[in-house]
Order: C-alpha cells, then structure tokens, then sequence
C-alpha cells in the first residue's frame, strides 16, 4: 500500500458527477459545418497550411506550428476548407480568432495511416511525431505534450492524471471506464519515452468504476503501474497537488515538474499518444461531457470544431437555460455564446440556469475571516492578494506570490462575503503581464533610441571629418601649385603632346600611289592641282571673314 | 596633551587620505537617480514634456527643473511612480497634456510618396523605406509619439488606436453591483 500525502486545504464541492455517468460514450454525428480554430493549444497559433476551396481528407494536417511553443492541427473529417476567416471562439473576451471552416463531404474518407513502431524511434522523432499529430494535453491547458516529454534530470515517477476533481466533468473518468486498454498502452509509449523508473495512475475515489476498470487493464497487459485511488478533495486534479499527493513532493514556485523527477500526464493525453503511434491518428477528437440544464447529460466524443451549441442541442437543453460555461463550475469559462467551436481543450460545457446556479449575492467587504487562507492550496494569503488586486498595488501582489494562484477558486467559494475573489487575481495577473510587456517594449524603444542618437552623431562625425581632410588637401594645394602641375594644366599638356605626334605622322606619311606615274597621269595630277590652288585662291577672295580652307 | 594633539592630527591625515582615496576610486559616473527616472518613463522619446526625449526630460527633472506631471504617455501612474521615487507630493496633469490611448503610427502607402523625412523624425527607427520609396511603419516598434505626423507633406500617416487582440485582452476590474440599501 503507498503512502499518499496531503495538500494544504481544498475544499469538497458537491460533485455532480452522477449526471453524465450513466450512459456510455456516443459519438456525436457528424455536423454540417465545422469550425477549427488554430489556436487550440497554449503558445502560439498554428499557421494554416491550406487554403479556401482545397479538399481535405481526414486526419489531413491544416495548420502547422508556429514556432517552439505550438502545435498542429488537423481536419477531422474530410470535406471542403470553405473559409479561413475569423470566427468567434471559446474566449471570455468574445473576440474572434482565425479558424479553418470546414464543410464535412460526408464521406469521412481517411488519409493514409500510417502506425509506426515508437521503439524504433528516437526520443526526438518520437516528440516530432507528438508535434506533427498535433497531441497536446487534454486537462484544460492544452499544452504540447511533446515539450513535456524534455527533461533535464531523470525522470523517476510518471503520473497519469484521472483525478478529475472538478464537480460535473466525466469525460476522464468514461474514458477510463471504457477505454482503458488504450489508455495503458498510452502510458507505456509514454513511459517508454521518459525512462520513468514507475508509473502511477492517481484516480479519486468518488470513481471506482474508472479505478477497477484502470486495474484491469494494468493486469492484462502484465504491467507494473500502480492504480491510486487518490482521497477526493478539490483541486486535487491539478497536476502540482496530484504530484504532492503521489510523491509528497513540492513543485517549486516557477519550477517544472520534471525538475524534481517528475511528469504528469491526463489519461486522454495518454490515449492520444497512443492513437498517434499506433494507429496513426492525428488528435481530431475527443470526449466532453454536456451537463447541467439538459435533459440527457451524457459524454461524447465529438470531432474538433464542432459548434457546441450542436453538442447541447443533442442532449437538449431545458428551457430556462440561460448561459453555457466551458469546463467546470470552478475554473470554467462562461461563453460569450454557444455558437463557439469545440477545441481540444474543451472537456466540459454546462447548460446553467439561474435555478441551477444561483447568481452570487452583492459582495460584502472582506472580514478578513481568513477562511480563503485555510482552503488555499497553493499556500498563498488570498485575503491580502485580493488587497493588493483591488488596490491595483500590483508589486505587493507579485512580491505576496500572485503568480503560483493557479484560479482554482476554493478562496471565492468559502468566502462569506462572497467577493469574486479569482476575478480580481485574474485581473492583477493581466494587468501584470500587460506591465512586463510594456517595460519590455520601453526598454527595446530607449535601446533603438540611443543607437540612433549614437548613429546620428557618428554619421555627424564622419561628414566633419571628411570635409576636414578635404579643406586640408586643397589648401596643400594651393601652397604647393607652382611645383607640381594642376590637374587641368598636365591635362592641358597631354594634349599638346598628342597634337605634336599626330602632325609628326603627317609629315612622316607618303602617298604610296604617287611613285612611277606615267607621263599622262603626272600631267593629270599637275592639273588638278592647279584647280585646286585656283579655287582656294577664289575661295579666300569670295568670303574675307571666312578662314582660309586647309588643303594640304 | 601633545600626545593627544598628535593621536588627532594622524587620525585626520589618515582619515583624510582613506576618504580621498575612495572619492577617485569608487567615483560614480553621472547622476543614478537620472536612470531611476528614466526606467519609470515609458520611453516614447515623443518630447511632449517639452525636453528633446525621456533621458534629458528625467536629467531635468533630477536637476528639479521640470516638473513631473509632464508626461502624458507614462499616464496617471507614472506621476504616481515618479512621485513615490522622488519622495515629492502627486501632482495631477496640468493643462492639455492628458493621456492618450495607446496608438501606432500607420502609413497610407497609396499616398506616401517616400520623401524620407517621417524616417528622419522617428525617434526610435520604427520606419523603414527609402527615397522616392513607400515607407512603412514596423507596428511593434513604434512607441506612438506622434513625431512623425507634422513633417510628413502629405498627411498619409494616421495614428489608428491599437485594439485589444486575444493575445493581449486583460481580466477588466470586477465591477459588481452593490447592496441595494431599502
């Protein structure tokens, strides 16, 4: 038996979970359109790699990454690329994105699939083929898994996350229920590419379905993972508690995982590295959980980019229906509308209501109870961030350990005066990267500034010093002309001189005709000459003014 | 008495020559509250203060020349950063200098016809182009100070707002409603 450890706080919301489990996982028809975003993962958006009018097949990558962070994206199904425009998504700002629009040929034909056998591949062409497949981590951050598989210190422990601690979601836990003999292959592809000296699948206890499912499949394949049933306290999903409870190891404050030996994957990450590998499958699908207000909660595996207004409409959602939130109660995002697409990221999307979600009562002023304190599972003082956040005293907030918040909202939850406690964290972190930003981008700008100025002055230098040696060369001049010859006069001579060789030629020159003349050609020549003299001679008396012509 | 008389004047002759040793040795170059100033001004160089650029306008103020509610880019909280430097009262904006929303130079190149003097006005090199060439603005280098406006013969540059992309929006302020007292 391990010994598991505890975090500070948490707290038990009433989980929900019962909804959705009841029914298996369907697979969600296929829509009319598709919307695929290309920035569906944390860093930078894909580049598209098609364009409006291109057929596609499924699976077909149609965005490449751009850059270190960021990853690919694929075509779910096969059809017609009918724009790449932008298009509202799963944001909290409501501001649109690029996104692929995709109108589906019904045919769902796919593109060559080609598995590959990893032990033949190098760790690094394993992480291309993460990269290329488009694999990022399927709990919500939507990280490239193929930079989670670089480590700089040996990895002893792999966990495999199937905590899913926040209240409604079940997608992991189905997925585990149902899938689990692909999700342990998973694993031993990734525990393959980490040399990880164990293997530990951590799985609340509120899911023992998903746990003796897990167990099994561990069995069948004879392997050595040990399948925790992990005590159910919220936020023990997050991967830096999961590790703490598994290990009893700290993640320190703006370290990685993997710097203490360690690395935390979801179970459906897993599922993917495997579809990768194995079977050649690009990550163009996955599991979400519709619940709340609706008729039938249930899973579906549903293609990226599918409008999840389709999704809700499938588990038909009740009248008084009022707002939808992406991902959980806790962490999750209102949507700006339903008429947003599915990304990768999306685990969850809740139809709430008023009766299901009473709006939160006025805020009251903070009592300073300290209950946010005991609850905090990063170990920070919520009550005094909220402080520094509302008092806009952001170095105070960043010197208190803003940045190690991880939002998961046990503070807001407990608080008695009810103050949206996440919102002022959420804005004093925007309003701290939006400062580095700026600071940034000043000291860029004095940078440019100064090497202008530096330029300016050389530039100013450079022309003094030129039409200083130039003044000094014509003054040298000038003292120096009566020895040395002006460029003008030894021109002038060169041309004298060549006046004086071409007369010298002249003269030197005979007529070679003029030798052994006959008798009559002399008489002849006499005449012609004596023609010659007489115009010259009329010439010359005709025009005065006009120069004597040259016959020589 | 001697005795002590001369303790004394071998102490300040010693004293004397460690401190004159140290005012050569360890000599500071300039003033270094002027770098504290300018790390706080946001470095547009745009000359709205009335001084030629950021480092001259925060030399003036560590001379206590200029005031330093001069700066309309460096906005309300950078007179509250300043003021807190400084160790002098707030003062708010005076006058017309009021900030402004961010915004970025932008050249209508169908009417630029490359005379080369916006290039010359940029503080900040953030215009690239060439006589009788079109000019464009390099957007993430332009500080926004407007420099360029005035020089350029044919009013083609405008200065568009930036508007909030997804990659830079922010969580606003909460603003919840208060409890309605009966």
């Amino acid at each position: 038996m391990r010994t598991l450890h505890r975090f500070h706080g948490g707290i038990h919301p009433a989980s929900h979970k019962a909804l959705s489990t009841h029914q298996s996982i369907v697979r969600a028809p296929l829509p009319n359109s598709l919307v695929i975003p290309l920035r569906q993962h944390a860093g930078e958006a894909a580049k598209p790699c098609v364009s409006t009018g291109d057929h596609v097949l499924k699976g077909q990558r149609i965005g490449t990454p751009n850059g270190m962070l960021s990853s690919s994206v694929h075509a779910p199904t096969s059809g017609t690329i009918t724009a790449i425009a932008l298009h509202q998504i799963a944001h909290p700002s409501a501001l649109p994105d690029l996104c692929v629009t995709l109108i589906p040929d019904g045919k769902d034909t796919w593109i060559e699939r080609e598995a590959v056998d990893f032990r033949a591949l190098s760790v690094s062409e394993l992480q291309q083929r993460l990269r290329d497949f488009g694999i990022v981590g399927l709990g919500g951050a939507a990280f490239p898994s193929d930079l989670k598989l670089r480590h700089r210190i040996k990895v002893d422990t792999l966990i495999l996350n199937g905590a899913e601690c926040e209240p409604y979601i079940t997608c992991d836990d189905m997925l585990m229920r149902e899938r689990a003999n692909e999700i342990v292959r998973g694993i031993f592809i990734l525990r393959h590419a980490l040399e990880a000296d164990e293997v530990v699948i951590g799985i609340e206890d509120n899911k023992p379905e998903a746990i003796a499912a897990m167990r099994q499949a561990v069995c069948a394949a004879q392997l050595d993972y040990a399948v925790v049933a992990v005590p159910t306290i919220y936020p023990g999903g997050s991967a830096k508690h999961l590790i703490k409870v598994i290990t009893g190891l700290e993640v320190p404050s703006g370290k990685l995982p993997t710097d203490i030996g360690v690395q935390c994957f979801n179970v459906a990450t897993a599922l993917s590295v495997k579809r990768a590998l194995d079977d050649g499958e690009p990550l163009i699908s996955r599991i979400i959980t519709v619940t709340g207000n609706v008729e039938q909660p249930r899973n579906y595996e549903a293609l990226i980019g599918t409008t999840l207004s389709d999704l809700v409409a499938l588990s038909t959602a009740k009248s008084d229906t009022n707002r939808y939130i992406m991902g959980g109660p806790m962490m999750g995002m209102v949507l700006p509308s339903a008429n947003v697409p599915m990304v990768k990221a999306s685990n969850c999307v809740i139809a709430a209501s008023d009766a299901l979600f009473p709006p939160a009562p006025p805020a009251l002023p903070c009592i300073r109870c300290t209950r946010c304190v005991q609850v905090c599972p990063a170990e920070l003082q919520p009550q005094d961030l909220y402080w520094f956040a509302k008092s806009n005293n952001f170095g105070k907030a960043q010197e208190w350990s803003l940045a190690d918040c991880i939002e998961c909202g046990a503070c807001a939850y407990v608080c008695p005066s009810h103050i949206p406690l996440v919102q002022y964290y959420r804005y004093a972190k925007s309003e701290i990267r939006e400062r580095s930003a700026e600071k940034l981008a000043a000291d860029r700008a004095r940078e440019r500034h100064e090497y202008r100025q530096f330029r300016i002055e050389r530039e100013k230098q450079e022309k003094a010093e030129k039409l200083a040696q130039r003044e000094a060369a014509s003054r040298s001049a000038a003292t120096a002309a009566p020895s040395t010859p002006s460029v003008d006069d030894t021109q002038q001579m060169r041309i004298n001189e060549a006046i004086e060789r071409a007369k010298a030629q002249a003269l030197a020159a005979h007529p070679k005709n003029t030798d052994s003349l006959t008798p009559e050609q002399q008489a002849e020549i006499a005449a012609i000459e004596a023609r010659r003299a007489k115009i010259l001679e009329l010439a010359t008396d005709a025009g005065a003014d006009d120069e004597p012509h040259k016959i020589s | 008495m001697i005795t002590a008389l001369w303790v004394m004047i071998a102490l300040a002759a010693l004293l004397g020559v460690v401190l004159g040793f140290s005012a050569i040795r360890f000599k500071i170059e300039g003033n270094p509250l002027v770098e504290k100033i300018d790390a706080v001004l946001p470095q547009t160089q745009c000359g709205q203060c009335g001084y030629p650029g950021c480092k001259p306008y925060a030399e003036a103020i560590a001379k206590g020349e200029a005031d330093i509610n001069l700066c309309p880019p460096g906005g309300d909280e950078g007179i509250h950063k300043l003021a807190d430097l400084l160790g002098v009262e707030y003062k708010p904006f005076g006058g017309d200098a009021m900030p402004k929303a961010k915004a970025v130079a932008f050249i209508d190149e169908q009417t630029c016809i490359g005379c080369t003097l916006c290039i010359q006005a940029c503080p900040v090199d953030a215009i690239v182009g060439a006589a009788k060439q079109m000019h464009t603005v390099i957007a993430s280098e332009c500080t926004g100070c407007e420099l360029c406006l005035a020089p350029c013969p044919v009013d083609c540059i405008s200065m568009p707002a930036v508007e909030e992309r997804l990659t830079d929006w922010k969580w606003k302020h909460p603003v919840y409603a208060l409890r309605k007292i009966p």
